[in-house]
C-alpha cells in the first residue's frame, strides 16, 4: 500500500457519468416492468466454468471459531436462476462480480455487471432489448448482427465450424507468435477472436450461434446448416467484449452433466476444484420458465461512453488503489 | 536466473526468448469472458532490435534474463572498442561496434550514457536525450538571416552531421536531440 496513492483513479466528472448511467439503467428496466434484485456476493458454491477462478473468503461464527469457506460470486447467474425458478418473473441486477487473476486494461478483479433475465423471451428478442438498452445509454449507432460463422468468414475468411486447428494457427502466424501447443480447438478460436477480430469491432456487433463447445449454460441447437451451435450471443463494441447472453438451458440432467464436465476439465488441467452449485440443478428440476438472460459489463459500457482506454478510469478506485 | 509466469509479466521485464534477451515493450491481459486467459506481449530482441508479438497461455513461463541498465561515463574509443566506466565503482566496460551502433555519433568523452548489460557484457548503449556538441565544420554563418529559416549541414566534433540554421558558425556549441538527430538550440 502506498499512502501517497489516496486519490481516485477516475475523474469526478466520469463518476457523474457513472451515476447517471446507473440511473438510466434503472429507469430503463422500471419502465419495462423488470424487477431489480440484489442477490448475495458470498456463496457456498463457486462458478463451474474452468476458466473463471473464484476468490474465496473465510467465515467463522466468532473470531477463532471454525472457519467455513465462501466464494465471492463471479456473476449473479446461479442466484438469479434460483429466483426465476421461484417465479420471480423478469429480473435484473447491477451486481458486483469478482474474478481472481483478472487484471488488465479491460479487467478489474472486482467489477460491476448488469445481468438480466426475461421469461418467454427468445435470444433474438433479448438481443433487441440489449440493443435498446445500449442505445438508451450511448445514443444511436450503427448496429449489426452476424452469426459466429459469418463473422469469421468476413474478418478472417474461414468457417470456424469446419476449420482445423492448423488452419487457425496459420491465420495467427503473421500477426502473433504462439509457441505453446494446445489440442483444444476452442483455444485457437478464442485466440483468433480476441487477437484478430475483436479489436476491429468498434461499432456494436451482436454475434450469435457460437460453437456448441462454447455453450456454457446456453441451450444447444442445430443451425440451418445442420451444425450444432450454442444458442448464445455476445455483444462487441469499442473493440471489446461487452455482453454475453443465452437462451437458458432448462434441462436439469444436462445442467448436472455440464457441471460435472467442467469439473472434469478443471481436474485434467490441474485447476482448483470448487464446490459445484447443485442447488441450480434442483431449481431446474422444480422448473424454470423458458427464458433468455444476458450479462453486460457495466464498466466497459461506461468506458465507451466517456472514451476511456483503461477500466480503472471509470471505477472510483481501480485495483492498485483499492 | 529464475522463471517468471505469464501472469506476472510486466512492461520493462527482461526475459530470454529463443536464446536472446528480450524486453517486454507492452503487456496486455487478454481474457474472453468464458475463455482462457492469455498474455499478449510486444517484445524487443535486445541483440537484434527485432520487435514482434507473442502470446502466452496462462500456465506458460519464461526465463528471466540477466539484463540491467547502468549509468556510465564514456571514456574513449580505441578505434575498435568503446570504453565506459561505472562512476561509483570505477569498473570499466568495453562495448563493440554492434552494441554502440548509431550511438557512436553522439558520444563525447566524459558524457553520461546508459549501458545495457547482458550477463555483464554491454549489448546496447543509449545516449542522453540531449547532447551538447561543437561545430567543427559548416559554411560561414549568414548575418541577419535569423528569422528566415532555411538550413545547412554542419559537422560536429563527434563526426555527426546535422541540419542547423544558417546563422550557426564553426566553433559554436549546439544542443542536439539524439532521439531525432535534430538541432534544438545553441547550448
Amino acid at each position: 500500500m502506498n499512502r501517497n496513492q489516496w486519490q481516485p483513479t477516475a475523474e469526478i466528472l466520469t463518476l457523474r457519468e457513472r451515476a447517471s448511467m446507473l440511473a438510466a439503467v434503472r429507469a430503463f428496466f422500471a419502465e419495462r416492468g423488470v424487477m431489480e434484485v440484489d442477490t448475495h456476493c458470498l456463496s457456498q458454491a463457486a462458478v463451474c466454468d474452468p476458466f473463471i477462478d473464484s476468490l474465496d473468503v473465510l467465515f467463522s461464527s466468532q473470531p477463532g471459531a471454525d472457519e467455513q469457506r465462501y466464494y465471492l460470486q463471479s456473476s449473479p447467474e446461479y442466484a438469479m436462476k434460483r429466483l426465476l425458478a421461484a417465479d420471480s418473473g423478469p429480473i435484473y441486477q447491477l451486481a458486483k462480480a469478482f474474478r481472481n487473476g483478472e487484471i488488465g486494461r479491460l479487467h478489474n478483479p472486482e467489477f460491476t455487471m448488469l445481468e438480466w433475465y426475461r421469461p418467454r423471451f427468445s435470444a433474438e428478442q433479448l438481443m433487441d432489448e440489449v440493443q435498446d438498452l445500449v442505445t438508451a445509454v450511448l445514443g444511436s449507432q450503427h448496429w449489426e448482427r452476424l452469426s459466429y460463422r459469418n463473422l469469421f468468414k468476413r474478418f478472417v475468411g474461414l468457417d470456424p465450424h469446419q476449420a482445423s486447428i492448423e488452419e487457425l494457427k496459420a491465420l495467427l502466424a503473421p500477426h502473433v507468435e504462439c509457441s505453446f501447443s494446445d489440442d483444444r480447438k476452442d483455444t485457437w478460436l478464442e485466440l483468433v477472436m480476441s487477437h484478430l477480430i475483436e479489436p476491429k469491432l468498434i461499432e456494436p456487433m451482436l454475434v450469435f450461434d457460437f460453437p456448441a463447445s462454447q455453450a456454457a449454460l446456453a441451450e444447444v441447437v442445430e443451425d440451418d446448416q445442420g451444425v450444432l451451435v450454442a444458442s448464445r450471443f455476445e455483444l462487441y463494441a469499442g473493440g471489446m467484449e461487452l455482453a454475453n447472453g443465452y437462451q437458458e438451458l432448462r434441462d436439469p440432467s444436462e445442467q448436472a452433466e455440464r457441471l460435472e464436465r467442467d469439473d472434469g476439465v478443471r481436474e485434467s488441467l490441474g485447476l482448483p476444484r470448487r464446490p459445484l452449485e447443485t442447488r441450480l440443478v434442483s431449481a431446474l428440476e422444480s422448473g424454470i420458465p423458458a427464458c433468455a438472460g444476458v450479462a453486460l459489463g457495466f464498466d466497459r459500457l461506461l468506458m465507451i461512453k466517456v472514451g476511456a482506454s483503461n477500466i480503472k478510469e471509470v471505477i472510483p478506485f481501480g485495483f492498485e488503489r483499492c | 536466473m529464475g522463471n517468471v509466469s505469464s501472469g506476472q509479466f510486466k512492461t520493462g521485464m527482461k526475459v530470454m526468448i529463443d536464446g536472446d534477451p528480450c524486453n517486454m515493450v507492452e503487456v496486455e491481459f487478454v481474457k474472453p469472458g468464458k475463455g482462457q486467459a492469455f498474455t499478449r506481449v510486444r517484445l524487443r530482441n535486445l541483440m537484434t532490435g527485432r520487435i514482434w508479438e507473442r502470446t502466452f497461455k496462462s500456465n506458460e513461463s519464461a526465463e528471466t534474463a540477466d539484463v540491467m541498465d547502468r549509468d556510465m561515463e564514456y571514456l574513449y574509443s580505441d578505434g575498435e572498442m568503446w570504453h565506459f566506466m561505472e562512476p561509483s565503482t570505477f569498473e570499466q566496460y568495453a562495448a563493440d561496434e554492434k552494441a554502440v551502433a548509431d550511438c557512436s555519433q553522439w558520444l563525447k568523452e566524459g558524457d553520461k550514457v546508459m549501458i545495457t548489460l547482458f550477463n555483464d557484457n554491454p549489448i546496447a548503449v543509449t545516449p542522453p536525450n540531449f547532447v551538447e556538441l561543437e561545430v567543427t565544420e559548416t559554411d560561414p554563418g549568414l548575418k541577419g538571416d535569423t528569422a528566415q529559416g532555411g538550413s545547412k549541414p554542419a559537422t560536429l566534433s563527434t563526426g555527426a552531421v546535422v541540419r542547423v540554421p544558417l546563422f550557426i558558425n564553426q566553433g559554436e556549441v549546439l544542443k542536439i536531440d539524439t532521439r531525432t538527430g535534430e538541432y534544438v538550440s545553441r547550448a
